[in-house]
């Protein structure tokens, strides 16, 4: 019963934080520039073209991953610290309706981020790829999920909001230099590459990788989406299990 | 339904908060249709009874049954409003879309929104965001909230504080029209001056309650000459047979400032 959703209240959700967002246009705004604008950094940091077809969609990967988690701990620390999640827990909401609610919202929302950051890069930065467009798109999409999914339950471990933001660095760095994006994963310390095994992030910037080398879907690509979206559910479940409908 | 059954029935009512008791085996009614005052100093227990009514709280022992059903059941949530004490609403949408969103939550129809937001007086503020009302404002906008589903029980957390005598008028006529329509009230309130309103007081004081009964019969109980007098020969009183009874313990029940309490 906990876990039942009505399809009504998860839409009402979505709606109801598609409107925040809309009362909000400086924080849409930076969700949607700011990635297009860092990519533009890299295309010129780098200065040169293969080096940047190679690195660029890595990071494809990893942005919408990084912001993702960051808005979405803070935007579920507000509820529950504002005492809206409590409210409503005594309504008919079912857990899954606000986790879906907010699913559907913050990925209606990466998928205009990685639509602009796909767009830049792709005219403008003159950015190369084996693999198909398509492809890159629903990964990008799915890593935004998944970084929302950990953002979601990141903010159970959080009681102000100084924290939910230091859990970025806590969260993600490791990710971010374990997941191959920094040094190749198979030359790291075999302790490591262990720590980077358990890492959603490597998973992610692993099928970025296989999209920019080859043209047909791979074996591992296919066995990184899974994974990439195992996680995604699995935090989701576990985000579930840290709203209480009743508490101390 | 059977409406000769009470809207609210406690037995024994235990909450534990940080290992210490914060309600001592609370036991009530409350009759269907009614309004009934909860009163008591701040921080005695009055909203953590509440939480545990609307089933939001964990509970040590005991049972509560609310409009047939054990409190906090996925069949309540629809037919009992609660409004916290803090308003719980959100600030950066405007009046109108929170009303909508909790409106379309509860399943009631869109026209509900319109019709509670007259009833709480905010007509004029419908588009504000509700971050820019003032802190009455934001409280209507709260108990608007409690009274979109239209529910058969409203459980209410201090609803009238910092609101002008006018405007309190208001809500209390507002309460009695529900009432009237057979919809059960539970108002919480440290203001002595609204408890004259209520068809009946629960008196609370340190996790137990002091008397329980209509407010012209604890005048006449008490022989006080308002209600604020009646509450303190009440403790007095109490004080006097616990000090007989057992000195220990009044001294372990001194006031806890409780988070939500």
């Amino acid at each position: 019963m906990s876990t039942a959703f009505t399809p009504r209240i998860t839409l009402a959700t979505t709606r109801r934080i598609l409107a925040q967002l809309r009362h909000d246009p400086r924080t849409i705004a930076l969700l949607v520039l700011v990635p297009s604008l860092l990519m533009v950094l890299l295309r010129y940091v780098f200065d040169s073209p293969g080096l940047f077809d190679r690195v660029g969609p890595q990071l494809i990967a990893v942005f919408p991953l990084v912001i993702m988690f960051i808005v979405t701990s803070v935007a579920t620390l507000r509820e529950r610290t504002g005492g809206t999640l409590e409210r409503l827990m005594a309504t008919p909401t079912g857990k899954l309706d606000f986790l879906l609610g907010y699913a559907l919202a913050f990925g209606a929302l990466a998928v205009v981020q990685v639509g602009a950051v796909l767009a830049v890069s792709l005219t403008w930065l003159g950015l190369d790829l084996a693999g198909s467009v398509g492809s890159l798109f629903l990964v990008a999409v799915l890593d935004a999920l998944l970084g929302m999914a950990l953002g979601l339950l990141a903010s159970a471990f959080a009681r102000t909001e100084f924290q939910a933001v230091q859990f970025m660095p806590a969260f993600v760095l490791p990710q971010l230099l374990l997941c191959g994006l920094f040094v190749p994963r198979d030359q790291m310390a075999s302790w490591l590459h262990a720590a980077s095994v358990v890492m959603p992030m490597s998973y992610a910037v692993e099928a970025m990788q296989q999209l920019t080398r080859y043209s047909d879907v791979t074996g591992t690509l296919v066995r990184d989406v899974l994974v990439i979206a195992g996680c995604t559910l699995l935090a989701l479940g576990l985000g579930a299990a840290t709203l209480r409908r009743r508490t101390a | 339904m059977m409406n000769s059954a009470p809207a609210i029935e406690a037995r024994g009512l235990r909450v534990v908060r940080g290992g210490r008791a914060v309600l001592h085996d609370l036991s009530f009614e409350v009759a269907r249709g009614s309004v009934v005052g909860l009163l008591g100093p701040s921080g005695c227990g009055k909203s953590t009874l509440l939480r545990a009514l609307v089933g939001v709280q964990v509970v040590a022992g005991g049972t509560v049954t609310v409009l047939g059903a054990p409190a906090g059941s996925p069949g309540l949530r629809r037919r009992v409003g609660y409004a916290t004490q803090a308003p719980a609403v959100y600030t950066d949408l405007s009046v109108g879309e929170n009303l909508r969103y909790f409106a379309a939550v509860l399943g009631a129809p869109r026209a509900a929104a319109d019709r509670v937001i007259e009833e709480v007086g905010l007509a004029d503020h419908r588009d504000r965001a509700v971050g820019t009302l003032s802190g009455g404002q934001l409280n209507r906008v709260n108990l608007a909230v409690a009274l979109v589903g239209r529910p058969e029980l409203l459980v209410l957390d201090e609803p009238t504080v910092g609101l002008d005598p006018v405007l309190r008028e208001e809500l209390w006529k507002l309460f009695r029209e529900l009432a009237g329509n057979g919809t059960t009230l539970l108002v919480s309130s440290h203001v002595m001056d609204e408890a004259g309103r209520t068809d009946r007081l629960l008196l609370m004081r340190e996790g137990r309650f002091l008397a329980d009964d209509a407010p012209d019969a604890l005048l006449e109980r008490t022989g006080a000459r308002d209600l604020e007098e009646a509450f303190l020969r009440l403790i007095t009183d109490t004080a006097d047979t616990a000090d007989t009874a057992d000195t220990a313990d009044t001294a372990d029940t001194a006031d806890t400032p409780g988070s939500t309490a």
